[in-house]
């Protein structure tokens, strides 16, 4: 059973990364669009570097 | 001149408190301009790349960005680029546009409520992930000092998960009990802390139960459904706000020395002599002190012909000028003026509507106290029965448990929001929170007329009948005027091929119409005492030649798109239609013909369709509402439910619970539809709710139930109530 030690603080601790990533995804607004980036992707156009 | 607004965070709280002043004291020329449009027609990727390439083509244009769930571009510009021009843009690509306020936008663009909610959710269900799967382990066999410590990990995670993500339904609670009410957030409360407190106490004791998780997944989904809840209601009330910001509040002020000078709304006092272009709407009731033209009083009465307006008459605020510019000098402003009075109806009417009560409050009525009665039930018939309080309160807290409204959080929400979702694809935005219930229950539709089911701008009739000459030096006439009868016969001419007259000193006489030389004689194209005519009761226009007998050019109002559909498909769906209006009886009795309506009531003043519209009420009918103008603003008030295009005065679109946002009514008959079958699934999902309960509850208060029966529970009903609401089509 002493595998267990390891085990929870590492699933724990990939949970945690997979919350921090939400809380990331939340802050930096990429749940504004979510119809129109679900659209983008079937689009040639490169939207990454917009005009300056 | 909105373009060159970027409200920024003010730390002055009057600037906060007075928004206007804020946007004016903004209102510099090195601003970058923050334009924000609003496309009610884009559905694709192919709408977002042609319209997003066309802005950014332009030389003046930093960066454009396409917005598809709120179907609105914000475009980030030089200075000198204006709204108009980018609207024209993109109008010029085959989309429909209105320009929006980015002042009022940006008030509403960072839903803290929102993130903060999405924050909790997120958090609920990260514990409630991890606490499950400990849980998992435990019914599978964990045993003894594995369990305890298992159970003790469970309990290091849902405390502090508990404590935040909790905090929206502890609020609530105390918030309905300080006020010695019940409400659905008081039983979720008490589950929840019940569950905590029963599992920390079984834990001490190395305990075989624990519900961490059920207190967990409980957060969990109630949070998911509070927040879709949220989101329907966010997405609604900021495009409800944009609406508002369609309408620029500026007007223009001639200063004692004659200057001109752009001023808000708001600061105009009485006395001041405002000038106001052709096109323009009057932004006070005022007297005329210069000029002759013709007004445009449709959106306060209904009538659809122009009215001569000259030195010395009053006008009304919301009147709209159409031919030559008019200055006026204020009588009454703001509040005072007789746009606001009317709009006081509103207030009087809109008592009525709060009586409704949605499906969920009715719900929560039933369900709120049966919960605690039930529970403290089981909790004294079991204490009685074993003496036992730690045996008692572990069964209460099962049945609170088991009871709390978990898919009953979600049934309303779930289902609103894909029915929300489907009307605002079509180009409905959903108001108000009960309007779907309300708008399943209609029977009765009644539809105003000008700008409603007509257009508001008229189309020349009897072309086929006029003289190819005289419909050739009408053109002539009336290609260089704005007034929309000039505009009908140019639109109409055009279409038809033809070709405008030779003709020289052509003069637009503000008020009358339109005159020029042929052939050394004068012709003229206006109104009938101009040229020498005998009116008629149609809207007309006459075309005097030389000495000749003049000529009529009839007219009558176009047809909304889908008005014809939509008055079809109500009638099809068995529903009784009505026709109201201000205008004259004769306008009113060809529409109703033309649309096959056989009940229509013409030359009603607003408390008339007020008045009407509670008469049918009175007898039993659920009335919907369909107007624009102000005059429709008590009637929209008053009835059952009400829609309103996105074209109409403020007051209206305030008053109404729903607004399309298109051109197009055929929707109208579609929503209704949608709406019957939501109201149908929320039905089901309170049945559904109810099915699991009744198995369930009965195991609960025996003492059969473990974690692992209610945490089935719980998830099974919640994931079949949200499956259902997404089966609505």
């Amino acid at each position: 059973m002493t595998i267990l030690a390891y085990l929870i603080p590492i699933s724990l601790f990939l949970g945690g990364v997979g919350l921090v990533f939400f809380v990331y995804t939340v802050k930096s607004n990429q749940y504004d669009d979510p119809e129109g980036d679900a659209r983008r992707i079937l689009s040639d156009e490169y939207d990454d570097h917009p005009k300056r | 001149m909105t373009a060159s607004m970027r409200p920024t965070p003010s730390a002055c709280p009057a600037c906060a408190a007075a928004p206007a002043a804020e946007k004016l004291a903004e209102m510099q020329p090195h601003d970058p301009a923050q334009i924000a449009l609003s496309l009610p027609t884009i559905h694709c990727s192919a709408c977002i790349t042609k319209i997003e390439k066309a802005l950014d083509a332009h030389p003046q244009v930093k960066s454009a960005r396409v917005n598809l769930t709120l179907k609105r571009a914000s475009i980030e510009a030089e200075p000198e680029v204006t709204a108009q021009d980018m609207k024209e843009l993109v109008e010029g690509l085959g989309f429909e546009a209105h320009e929006l306020d980015a002042g009022t936008l940006n008030a509403t663009a960072n839903d803290r409520a929102g993130r903060e909610l999405l924050m909790r959710l997120a958090v609920a269900g990260f514990a409630s992930m991890n606490v499950m799967l400990l849980s998992v382990s435990v019914w599978s066999g964990a045993a003894d000092a594995t369990r305890d410590m298992f159970h003790w990990i469970s309990a290091a995670i849902a405390l502090p998960t508990i404590a935040f993500s909790g905090q929206p339904f502890f609020r609530s609670a105390w918030a309905a009990l300080s006020n010695k009410q019940l409400n659905m957030d008081v039983p979720i409360t008490l589950a929840i802390l019940l569950a905590i407190v029963t599992s920390l106490w079984e834990t001490s004791l190395s305990g075989e139960h624990a519900y961490f998780d059920a207190a967990l997944a409980l957060t969990f989904f109630l949070l998911a459904g509070r927040y879709l809840d949220h989101r329907t209601r966010a997405i609604a009330r900021s495009a409800a706000e944009e609406l508002t910001a369609l309408e620029v509040p500026r007007a223009t002020r001639l200063t004692d020395t004659g200057d001109e000078e752009i001023v808000n709304v708001a600061q105009l006092a009485v006395g001041d002599l405002i000038l106001v272009r052709p096109g323009g709407r009057m932004p006070v009731d005022g007297g005329i002190t210069q000029g002759t033209s013709e007004i445009d009083r449709s959106l306060l009465t209904g009538e659809t012909l122009p009215v001569f307006a000259s030195e010395g008459q009053a006008v009304s605020a919301g009147e709209v000028n159409l031919t030559g510019p008019l200055t006026i000098r204020a009588t009454a402003v703001g509040a005072d003026t007789s746009l606001h009075q009317m709009a006081d109806l509103v207030a009087i009417a809109e008592s009525g509507r709060s009586r409704y009560t949605s499906l969920a409050d009715k719900a929560a009525k039933l369900y709120a106290p049966g919960v605690h009665i039930l529970s403290a039930l089981a909790f004294v018939g079991w204490y009685l029965y074993t003496f036992d309080l730690r045996t008692a309160l572990n069964i209460a807290a099962a049945v609170l448990i088991i009871t709390c409204p978990c898919a009953l959080g979600l049934a309303v929400p779930a289902v609103t929001t894909a029915a929300s979702g489907r009307l605002f694809r079509k180009g409905m935005l959903i108001k108000h929170e009960t309007a779907l219930e309300r708008l399943a229950q209609v029977d009765t539709v009644v539809f105003d007329k000008t700008g409603t089911l007509t257009a508001g701008t008229p189309e020349l009739t009897n072309l086929a009948q006029l003289p190819r000459a005289d419909v050739e030096l009408a053109l002539a006439l009336a290609q260089g005027s704005s007034h929309p009868l000039a505009q009908a016969i140019t639109r109409a001419a055009r279409e038809a091929g033809i070709a405008p007259a030779q003709v020289t000193d052509v003069t637009e006489v503000p008020g009358y119409g339109t005159k020029a030389q042929l052939n050394g004689q004068e012709v003229r194209l206006g109104r009938a005492s101009w040229t020498g005519a005998q009116g008629c009761a149609e809207t007309a226009t006459f075309l005097q030649n030389g000495d000749a007998a003049p000529v009529a050019f009839v007219f009558a109002d176009r047809l909304r798109e889908g008005a014809a559909e939509a008055v079809q498909a109500l009638k099809d769906a068995g529903k009784t239609v009505y026709l109201m209006s201000g205008d004259t009886t004769s306008a009113v009795e060809a529409l109703a013909n033309r649309l096959g309506i056989t009940r229509w009531l013409a030359e009603a003043l607003p408390a008339d369709k007020s008045s009407r519209i509670q008469a049918l009420t009175d007898e039993g009918a659920k009335v919907l509402m369909v107007g624009d103008g102000l005059n429709d603003t008590a009637a929209l008030a008053a009835a059952h439910v009400s829609i309103s295009p996105a074209t109409a005065l403020d007051a209206a679109r305030v008053a109404s619970d729903i607004v399309l946002l298109g051109g197009d009514l055929s929707p109208i008959a579609s929503a209704c539809a949608t709406a019957r079958s939501a109201t149908r699934r929320i039905r089901e999902n309170f049945r559904i709710a109810t099915v699991y309960n009744v198995i369930a509850v009965p195991l609960a208060v025996a003492g059969l139930c473990s974690p692992l029966i209610a945490a089935l529970a719980m998830s099974a009903s919640s994931i079949t109530v949200s499956l259902n609401a997404l089966r609505l089509r």
